[in-house]
């Protein structure tokens, strides 16, 4: 009776992994071709290095690119974390599934939907201009701070912020919770005060889960075009924007430099996610 | 004092949850809002009006509809094999298994969207609904298999044995026990299936190639300058159905919320 329940495992993976496997090897095959300069379509079949050199060079916006979405990207995880922290120590010394519940409500708002948002919200012409005016503060919209579509990817940075609070507020609850409170208590007892209780028994404590959660976010962040496109400006654009750029560029040779970008974007956010899976899996 | 402020700390979070729906509501329902103006001094239903009668909103939302229920089943009936094995199997080279269906959650889509533009256009996908599903496939499907796969992991097969025993046939078996006892977990993989799916934008653009338009895809355009009226009106329609899946799995969200977020 159970002999017919073992068999190999493969027959049921094989779908999955198939379908899995085909797409993402030819969407990458096709990407490293055309990195190499092979585009079918103007019948170029030779490779070269060109897109390669051209990307790299010296004077390329690509380095600008590179520096922006650093910028972005490390800003934002780190602002995240540090009110993600203090709102899951706050929230961990209460009983009580409602906030988990307020904080999965988050998912509701897609990134596209929560820069939507920002934009409406803090434009110049934005509900909090018209708020700032009201109060006297300011009499145009054009005295109201470019707080999106700015130089400095300000709403960039606010628009991922509040999208990764709720986000590594969960992670970090979920580890407080499944802790005993007998660490915190017995360092109360010997005297800790409530910062050196943060600071020697809390922060170890999460820190693991922290720092494979804030890789992630940092994968996602670097990686993702439409928060920029909406809410940054033309330049200094972020790496995937200028990616897409050359991708759609009409001149097909353009398309080469676009995926080189893209391939390297890959490669940075592939890194970071192995780094986090170590250090996840260290955790356990 | 402390209670006080906790108070008044929660009511800020909470404020800051619900802020963007009020938001959107208040931009979708008024009219003439001139700058300085505080809040709208005249409300209308005419541009939601409008918009829901819109013939190219009306078909995105029935397009997204069908390529994101087509992703969720095509994403349940692939993973939940595989996931019956990762779940419940040890076996050699799982590791690896597992390995290979991550990738897909790091690869960015950008990437996935660029090379598979090039294929598709070679096999005369792009452009076509069909296209646009298997391109979704490839985020949606790996967190269907975590998902279900960490459900077959606290599920004992010996339920099935026993009904069998009992004289049930396989098929009753596989009805009455397992999908029985594994509802709650199909039903959150299938809706956020579905949720990836519907909000998905770079994938939907580079392989419908604007033939395949969806609601992010309109709100994108809308939002790169249309009227604030419109951007809100597009943004309810494109949030409804998130945040009814939202509500109506508030429960098991608990357990898999942080998994599912990656993806959006």
């Amino acid at each position: 009776m159970r002999d017919k329940f073992i068999y190999s495992p493969w027959i049921s993976l094989a779908p999955a992994l198939t379908i899995i496997m085909a797409l993402l090897g030819a969407s990458l095959f096709y990407a490293i071709a055309e990195s190499f300069g092979y585009i079918n379509a103007i019948n170029q079949t030779n490779a070269s290095f060109d897109a390669y050199r051209e990307t790299l060079a010296f004077n390329s916006e690509f380095w600008v690119s590179l520096g922006f979405s650093l910028w972005i990207s490390i800003a934002s995880t780190l602002i995240s974390s540090a009110i993600a922290l203090v709102l899951a120590v706050w929230l961990s010394e209460r009983r009580g599934n409602m906030d988990t519940l307020a904080l999965n409500w988050n998912l509701a708002f897609p990134h596209l939907v929560w820069s939507v948002a920002l934009l409406l919200f803090l434009s110049q012409s934005g509900l909090f201009a018209r708020w700032a005016a009201s109060l006297g503060f300011i009499t145009t919209p054009d005295q109201f701070p470019v707080l999106v579509r700015d130089r400095f990817g300000i709403g960039v940075i606010l628009s991922y912020v509040g999208k990764e609070v709720p986000f590594l507020t969960i992670i970090l609850l979920s580890v407080l919770r499944s802790q005993a409170v007998g660490y915190d208590v017995v360092a109360e007892n010997l005297g800790a005060s409530r910062w050196q209780r943060l600071r020697y028994v809390t922060i170890p404590q999460v820190l693991p889960a922290l720092l494979a959660g804030d890789l992630l976010v940092f994968g996602f962040i670097f990686s993702s075009y439409e928060v920029p496109a909406l809410l940054g400006i033309g330049y200094p654009r972020a790496l995937p924007v200028l990616a897409l750029r050359f991708f759609l560029d009409p001149d097909l040779r353009a398309r080469s430099e676009g995926m080189v970008i893209s391939l390297i974007i890959t490669l940075i956010v592939t890194l970071v996610a192995i780094i986090s899976l170590r250090i996840g899996e260290r955790r356990e | 004092m402390r209670t006080i402020l906790a108070y008044s700390l929660r009511f800020i979070l909470y404020l800051i949850l619900i802020a963007p729906i009020l938001l959107f509501i208040t931009y979708a329902f008024s009219t003439r809002w001139f700058f300085p103006q505080t809040f709208p001094v005249e409300w209308t239903a005419s541009t939601v009006q409008r918009a829901i009668q819109d013939s190219r909103t009306f078909s995105s939302i029935t397009q997204g509809l069908m390529i994101s229920m087509l992703v969720s089943i095509f994403s349940l009936l692939l993973g939940f094999p595989a996931a019956r094995v990762l779940g419940l199997r040890k076996f050699r080279g799982r590791q690896l298994i597992w390995l290979l269906f991550f990738l897909p959650t790091v690869v960015p889509p950008l990437a996935i969207g660029m090379g598979l533009n090039i294929l598709f256009l070679r096999i005369g996908l792009a452009g076509t609904v069909t296209g646009v599903v298997l391109a979704h496939i490839i985020p949606t499907l790996p967190y269907t298999i975590f998902t279900l796969s960490s459900a077959f992991a606290r599920y004992d097969e010996n339920y099935e044995f026993q009904a069998l025993a009992l004289g049930a046939s396989p098929l009753q078996s596989f009805l009455k026990v397992t999908l029985r006892m594994l509802l709650p977990s199909l039903v959150v993989a299938a809706l956020f299936a579905f949720l990836i799916s519907w909000s998905q934008y770079l994938l939907t653009l580079l392989i419908g190639g604007g033939q395949v338009i969806t609601l992010p895809i309109l709100l994108f355009a809308a939002a790169s300058g249309g009227n604030p009226a419109t951007i809100a009106t597009l943004s309810l329609l494109f949030i409804a159905p998130p945040v009814l899946v939202i509500v109506a799995t508030a429960r098991q969200l608990n357990q898999h919320g942080a998994g599912i977020r990656e993806q959006y």
